[in-house]
Formats: structure tokens, sequence, C-alpha cells
């Protein structure tokens, strides 16, 4: 294997991480104020690409409007799922929750293949993304070099908010403790619904960004990228956003590696990912960045 | 008196128990096949809710794994029961590996071994597993089972990969599917009952606590797990014998989904109430067939939608949990007791004032 070859898959690994990341965070910020795994999360993903997808297609509005408004679309998307699904089970126990997350799953699933149909449609992809440069060798898609500077802006803008404003205050002091929270007259429903928000947000860029690297969007898309994010953001300690994104980065470049050089072993990249997750559960049974 | 009552209550059972037996009889004269197989599939949702449950309801330990060990179950049994022509046929690509290829057991064995080679696996997840609590817990079980999946897909040698065995004999037949979930119920409701069925519940109740009663947290998560997981081997193997046709994505997160609605609709902690909501999935996954198919309404013709059938399953499954947020039993019991109460309640009272 030459050195190329490694620079090729690093940096396809790199691009696809990110990309994780953007998922994995959206996973880890519901549990870090819920203490909820949002099942929906990957379908929320998969929505996203049909709202863009009909943006395009259908009302014909050009690819940049198109995409920013898919993700808004997201982005309420998210809270409304919070509204019905989650808000009403505010004070149940955790396994009604998970349930419902569980159920939301399979509703925007059925949904989507109800109305959107379940065959795969191609997804638009604008001339710019399509490009392929070649340094020095390696072959880099314009979407490989996108994908990091987006997903590192998104992640600038997230930690500003969570770091330096009043809600993202107001969000960590909910994941330190909802009921003091509570009680100190924060709105919690009001910052659930924002943390949903970003979140699903977050997730929405990542879906097109996703589409746009494999351009084929269907009701089922969401599954297994939703899994393996969810899985980084265990990895990384279910929570913590930084573990979120460590993870994602992890996942990334282990299933592009994995696949690479280990061909034979292809198959079970799946099966690689979650006893990664169960051994640095077993290590650290909070994950890698977990919080005690 | 609660010796007596106990007694009663023994002769009851039997009687529901003959009762079974007797409509098993009848049905299988007068039925066409298709209710037949609807039966068969209540029968086999009843030992998986049931065995789910146990888990989930009683130990309060959330298990996303139960399609993992259904899938062991049912590999494990059809290798045993296939003949090797049979084997041959099937296995086209990658032939089958040695000692697997010749064995050929009656369907008894291969059921009993199917169970506990899914008891043994349950004990070999669960074992490291269980020092984990909640929503670990349950990520680490749902990994099992995709973990599962994924190896059964690509061990070509041993499971046919994605092929899958096709025209397994069908052995399931009521006598099999009915005998064996009222084992299950049977089992189930005992264990519960006992010494060991009241420290599974003190540990939903709080670990700790529990922990610091005496209670081995170890032993008795553990046992709970064996348990669930020997009859989810069993349900496993009952269904691959059913339905003819197996492979590894068969056994998806889609069923254990199906089953913890199964469990979430009886109530968490409910074995009548699991009985229940099984027999009323099985049999509402069937009529929801008609909505699939196209349909004139007052001379509108309205063609069948692919999906509508799971649409709506799901829109039900999250009004029952919004709306009735303890299933349709809470974690209450169906109890003889309880009926009589119903039925007379003036009698009661005069034993009260005694």
């Amino acid at each position: 294997m030459t050195f190329n070859a490694f620079l090729q898959n690093l940096s396809n690994g790199i691009s696809l991480g990110f990309l994780f990341a953007l998922i994995a965070i959206g996973y880890s910020m519901v549990y870090g104020v819920l203490n909820l795994i949002n099942f929906a999360h990957g379908d929320i993903f998969m929505m996203a690409t049909f709202f863009a997808y009909y943006a395009i297609a259908f009302f014909s509005l050009p690819w940049g409007i198109a995409f920013f408004l898919a993700i808004i679309l997201t982005a309420v998307l998210g809270v409304l799922v919070d509204r019905f699904a989650y808000r009403p089970l505010r004070n149940s126990p955790r396994i009604s929750c998970l349930c419902s997350a569980i159920g939301m799953s399979f509703l925007l699933e059925n949904f989507a293949i109800v109305v959107f149909g379940g065959r795969p449609k191609a997804f638009f992809r604008p001339e710019v993304f399509t490009k392929v440069f070649t340094i020095s060798g390696v072959r880099v898609h314009s979407v490989s070099i996108v994908t990091p500077i987006i997903a590192i802006l998104a992640l600038l803008v997230l930690s500003y908010i969570i770091y330096r404003t009043k809600v993202g205050l107001a969000m960590r002091a909910i994941s330190r403790d909802f009921d003091t929270a509570n009680l100190m007259g924060i709105n919690i429903n009001k910052t659930i619904a924002f943390t949903f928000a970003i979140g699903s947000g977050l997730a929405g860029i990542g879906a097109i960004l996703w589409a746009l690297r494999y351009p084929q969007i269907y009701p089922y898309m969401g599954i297994f990228p939703g899994w393996r994010a969810f899985a980084a953001a265990i990895m990384g300690g279910i929570g913590s956003i930084r573990g979120a994104t460590l993870g994602g980065f992890l996942v990334g470049v282990l299933t592009i590696m994995i696949v690479a050089f280990l061909p034979a072993l292809a198959g079970y990249k799946d099966a690689f990912i979650f006893i990664g997750v169960i051994i640095v559960l077993l290590w650290k049974p909070k994950g890698l960045f977990g919080e005690d | 008196m609660i010796r007596k009552k106990m007694k009663n209550n023994n002769k009851l059972n039997c009687i529901v128990i003959l009762l079974i037996i007797i409509s098993i009889f009848f049905v299988e004269r007068n039925f066409d096949a298709y209710i037949i197989r609807i039966l068969n599939l209540c029968a086999i949702y009843i030992i998986l809710g049931v065995s789910l449950n146990l888990i989930n309801g009683f130990t309060g330990q959330f298990s996303l794994g139960h399609a993992g060990f259904m899938a062991i179950g049912a590999y494990t049994s059809a290798l045993l029961y296939m003949s090797p022509e049979l084997k041959e046929v099937n296995y086209f690509i990658t032939p089958l590996i040695w000692p697997l290829s010749v064995i050929h057991l009656p369907f008894v064995f291969s059921l009993i071994i199917a169970g506990l080679v899914s008891a043994g696996v349950g004990f070999l997840v669960g074992a490291p597993c269980l020092r984990l609590k909640g929503d670990y817990l349950a990520i680490v079980t749902f990994g099992f089972a995709e973990i599962i999946r994924v190896v059964f897909n690509n061990l070509q040698s041993v499971t046919n990969g994605p092929i899958g065995l096709k025209g397994l004999p069908t052995y399931t037949n009521l006598w099999w599917s009915w005998g064996i979930a009222v084992l299950t119920v049977l089992v189930v409701k005992n264990l519960v009952n006992s010494s060991y069925g009241r420290a599974l519940k003190s540990i939903r109740e709080n670990e700790s606590a529990a922990e610091a009663m005496g209670i081995n947290l170890f032993f008795h998560k553990s046992l709970a797990f064996v348990v669930g997981a020997f009859f989810a081997g069993l349900g496993g193997a009952l269904l691959a014998s059913l339905v003819m046709t197996i492979d590894p994505n068969t056994f998806s997160f889609l069923l254990t989904f199906q089953l913890i609605v199964i469990v979430i609709v009886g109530g968490l902690g409910s074995i009548t109430g699991t009985i229940i909501s099984a027999t009323i999935i099985a049999v509402l996954m069937e009529l929801l067939r008609a909505v699939e198919a196209p349909m004139n309404i007052f001379g509108l013709h309205i063609p069948g939608i692919p999906g509508m059938r799971m649409l709506i399953f799901s829109i039900l499954l999250m009004s029952v949990v919004l709306f009735f947020k303890k299933g349709l039993m809470g974690n209450k019991e169906w109890s003889w007791e309880g009926l009589f109460k119903k039925l007379f309640p003036r009698q009661r009272e005069i034993k009260e004032g005694d």
C-alpha cells in the first residue's frame, strides 16, 4: 500500500468523519438535556434530503436557497418531533420516552414511504460539488473539501452558542441538573425545543452534504448513517460535544480504513464499529469524554 | 385458606389448558391454513413477548437484542433439522462446513438445542454487559443484535449469507407453538412469583437498594437474561419453521421493535397484558393488510398505497405510548380472584364479614 493511497483514504475518511460528527452531535445534545436517545434522529436526517430534493425538483428553487430552506425545515421538524412525541412524556418513566422515540422513528420512515414513495431518487448535485481535484496524485472530490469547511464552521457556531450565549448557558444548566434549572426560572420547554432545533439543523447540514456525496435518497437512508453516528456519539461519551466530534471522526476514518486496507473484512465493518463501542463502554462506562 | 385458593386456581388453570387443547383439535380440523397461520403467529408472539417482558418489564433491564437471540435460535434449529440433501441444495455458492453438513436431528432436539445455544449466547453477552445500566445496556444489546446480523450476513459457510435458507420443512403447528407458549407463560409466571422474581422486581425498582439488601445483582440479571434468551431462541426456531424462509435481515431491528410494541401495549411487567397485546397485534397486522389493497369507496377508486399498513401501525403505537402510558394492563395481572371479585361482589363481602 503506497503512501498516496493512504492519503487518499485518509482524506475520504476525514470528510466522512466530519459528516458523522455533525449527525452525532444531534444525538449528544438531546441526550445531554433530556437523557433520551433520540432514535428518530436518523430519520430527521433522511427527511432533510427529501426537503432539499422537493425544493429543487418541485419548486425549482436555486440550490443554495433550497439547501438553506431544507436546513430550516429540518430544524422545525426537530422541534415538532419534540413537541408531539417527547414533551407529553417529560415526567414519565424513561422507558416510555424510549418507546416513543422508536415509534417516532418508524412513523417518519413509513410516512416517507407513503408520501415520497419507496423508490430511490437521484439527488441533484450542483456542478461545484462534482469537480475532482488532483493534488500530487491524490484525487480529492470537491465535496470532500467543502464538508470539513462547513462542518468546522458549524462546530464553531455551535460552541459559540453553547459557551457564549444565554440559551447555551440554559442548555448546559439543564443538562447538569434538570430540576434545579427549572427552579432557577429557566424556561425548560423553550430551551429543549431550541436544542432540538440546533441538533436537527446540524443533522440537516450533514444530510445535504451526505446526499451530495452519495446522491441517492430513499426513506430508509437514515438508518445506517444514524446508527453509525449514534455509535460515534456513544464512543465519545454521549452528552459531550467534544466527544461526539471525536467519535464521529474515529468512526468515519475507521470505516474507510477497514474497507480500504482489509477488504476481506469489509462486510464486517458495522460489527467492528459496534465491537469498538462495546469495548470503549466496558473500559469507560460513560464513553471517552463522558462526565460522571 | 391461601393453599385452598391455590388449589382452586390450579384446577381452573388446568381447565383452561384443557380448553386450549380441545380448541386446537377443533381449529385444526375445521379452519383453513390462513387462520391457522395467524394463530401460530399469535402463539409465537406470545412466546417472544413474554420472554422480552421478563427482561424489560420485570427486571427493568432495557434490552434491544431480542432479534439477535431469535436469529441464533432460528439458524441453530434450521441447521440441525434440515436434511443433508436440502442443505446441499441451499448452499450452492459456498458449501456448508463439515459437521453441520451431515447432522440431521428430529425437530424436538433441534428446538431444545436452539434454545440452549441462544441461552448460552445470552449469558456470554449478558455477563459483561449487565455492568452497564439503563440506556447504555440498551445500546450494547442493540449493538449485539446488529453484530449478529452482520456476522450472519458474512459467514457464508455456516449461514449461507444474505441468500438465507429456503424451503425449510414446516414442523411448526398449533401443538408446537401453543404448547411452547403455554410452557413459556408457566415458566415465566412461576419464576416471577418465586423469590427469584421478587429479587428481579426489586432490581427494577431500585438497584442500589436491592444490592444493599443482599441480592446478587449479577446472578439475578443474568438469570433473567438467560431465561429470556432461551425462549427467544425457541420462538425464533418456531418462526423459522413457520415462515419456511429465513435470512439474516429477517431478524432486523424492526422485529425487536414489534416485540417491544407488544410489551409496551400490554404493559411492562404484566404477563396477561402481553398475551392480550400479542394476540391483538398479530391479528391487527393481518387485518391492516386490507388498507394496502386497492379500494372502491362510493365509486371512488383508491389505489393501494404501499407502506400504509406500517404507517397506521406506527400511529397506533404512538397513540398508545402517549395516551395510555401504562399499556393495557399496567403492571397488574389478570387473575381468577379478580374475576370472581367482579362476578360475585356480594359473596366476597360476606366472606370478609366472617
